[in-house]
């Protein structure tokens, strides 16, 4: 456990040098996140009675997923692992006393946590203090808050590991182009990245809301705003922990298959 | 006329490039397909709740979505070795561009042709198809050249976004990330009409960078809200948005300093 949070440590540190590039990032989602605000808006004046949730948790459900873009974008993977896959540095990994899953696993949280660290902040501070219905509202309750806090985590954790069988077929496919726009443009679109899942049709939400994907960012910015019934609450957050046992473990063994066949290419 | 041909030259061989990883260019053509696929499921699946926006139905945004794609994924193509400009600054090929007796523009510009993209081009295509069926527009040969004319305008206004977007890396060294809002959240935004988004930012489009006179205005001339002729002609006058953001390259060009390695 030691040396994974050393590799945790080593990462996150690292991910809080590039500040520059995480200004840039607060403008664009900044504005990001303006212009969805914006197009919600237009929406919600042609018919507010076919609004799913209210204006409000929309607009909070936006903001926090601007500001924390950096934990759920599945779109956001680890170059220097494929490039590792690629060229051959894949053979160094695999020399190490460690586990190869359980080590890129850290160095994907502390990338990612370093990120939203850096980023987050600003965008929840400005948010917070627009006008009522297109800024970051309160949330519901302090129930609600800790929950979001609890299924933050949980749902960051998913994010990895849905990433991490991206990472480990690229051992059988080695060019990981094609399996990459397909897996990112997917789970866009089943984990509400595209548009909140409560605004599909309610057939297509309740299988959406089944799948793995609806366990990473679905989870804790709809909690926030409080448009889950405490039901729906439950059911989530014990969705969320099933989906993260289930594929951190075929995670794990496709890992021990991959590394059973793999072929270094060149070096 | 020689750098035409020149320019040409370079496409071939880019192509022929490509050609030779036959199946990786078809799969990331087909994943180029998908990845806009599921931005008008997007589309699709709000209007099914929704049935306007704005005073705009569900084709009419179809048809305002797919030719802005078609602007986009055009500019994208040819204009592609702009988006990539930071690496050709970093690694010093630059300086390699700039001793050779050719304008450095149409070099730069045929380091890189996206062939791929014509998987995103596709998609736009059916989509403006289906948008056409599904709407109940009166045709006319006017409207037909309407549209070519979007398409001419709206490939001149990306590209130069994209050479904006590369002269900033004579400065900096590093592509910005904020300039993406303006290229791929365009083309994200630009789904629907920039009308939705309020005044200001109609204004803004209009006068600053000239999203509405390839979108905005052209397609009220299509669905036939606006007669006046002007409108069609509109996304012709948005060229003259290519002219800034040559002068800022060449002014970028003037202050560039070679990385050195």
């Amino acid at each position: 456990m030691k040396k994974y949070l050393s590799f945790f440590r080593l990462r996150f540190t690292m991910g809080l040098q590039y500040r520059a590039a995480a200004l840039g990032g607060i403008t664009t989602q900044f504005a990001w996140g303006f212009m969805e605000i914006m197009i919600f808006a237009a929406f919600y004046r042609a018919d507010a009675g076919a609004f799913p949730m209210s204006f409000s948790a929309t607009a909070s459900y936006l903001w926090l997923q601007q500001a924390f873009l950096a934990l759920f974008a599945v779109w956001m993977m680890e170059n220097e692992i494929f490039d590792a896959i690629v060229n051959g540095d894949i053979a160094y990994e695999m020399c190490r006393p460690v586990s190869v899953y359980r080590m890129w696993f850290a160095r994907s949280i502390a990338t990612r946590l370093s990120r939203a660290v850096l980023r987050s902040f600003p965008i929840l501070i400005v948010a917070a203090f627009l006008p009522h219905p297109y800024g970051l509202a309160a949330p519901a309750s302090l129930k609600h808050f800790i929950l979001f806090l609890i299924t933050l985590v949980l749902g960051l954790l998913m994010t990895v590991s849905l990433c991490m069988l991206v990472y480990i077929l690229a051992f059988f496919t080695i060019s990981p182009a094609g399996l990459r726009l397909i897996f990112d443009s997917a789970s866009d679109f089943f984990a509400g990245a595209l548009i909140p899942l409560p605004f599909f049709p309610e057939k297509m939400q309740r299988i959406m809301e089944l799948l793995p994907f609806a366990s990473m960012q679905n989870v804790p910015l709809r909690i926030y705003g409080g448009s889950m019934s405490s039901y729906e609450m439950k059911r989530a957050v014990f969705l969320q922990v099933f989906w993260l046992t289930a594929i951190t473990f075929a995670g794990n063994a496709l890992c021990r298959l991959a590394q059973k066949r793999v072929t270094v290419q060149g070096g | 006329m020689r750098s035409i041909r020149l320019y040409l030259h370079y496409v071939s061989i880019n192509i022929r490039c490509v050609m030779q990883y036959k199946t990786s260019f078809f799969l990331t053509a087909a994943g180029q397909f998908l990845v806009s696929f599921t931005a008008f499921l997007g589309v699709f699946f709000l209007f099914q709740r929704f049935s306007k926006v704005e005073g705009f139905t569900y084709s009419e945004v179809l048809l305002c979505f797919s030719v802005m794609l078609m602007e986009f994924s055009l500019a994208e193509m040819f204009a592609r070795g702009f988006d990539q400009f930071s690496g050709m600054v970093r690694s010093g090929e630059f300086d390699r561009v700039l001793v050779r007796p050719q304008n450095e523009i149409i070099q730069v510009l045929g380091s890189k042709f996206e062939l791929t993209r014509f998987g995103r081009m596709l998609q736009a295509v059916v989509m403006f198809i289906y948008g056409i069926i599904q709407s109940d527009i009166a045709w006319s040969f006017s409207k037909a050249l309407t549209v070519i004319f979007m398409l001419i305008g709206g490939t001149a206004v990306f590209t130069a976004l994209f050479l904006i977007y590369a002269a900033f890396c004579f400065f900096t060294l590093e592509s910005l990330e904020f300039m993406n809002i303006f290229t791929d959240g365009a083309r994200e935004f630009g789904k629907y009409p920039v009308g939705v988004y309020g005044e200001k930012m109609l204004l803004f489009a209009t006068f600053i960078v000239p999203y509405a006179l390839i979108q905005y205005y052209p397609l009220l001339y299509i669905l036939g809200r606006r007669k006046e002729l002007i409108f069609m002609f509109l996304p012709l006058l948005a060229c003259w948005f290519l002219i800034p953001a040559i002068l800022f390259w060449k002014f970028g060009v003037r202050h560039y300093k070679s990385s050195g390695s």
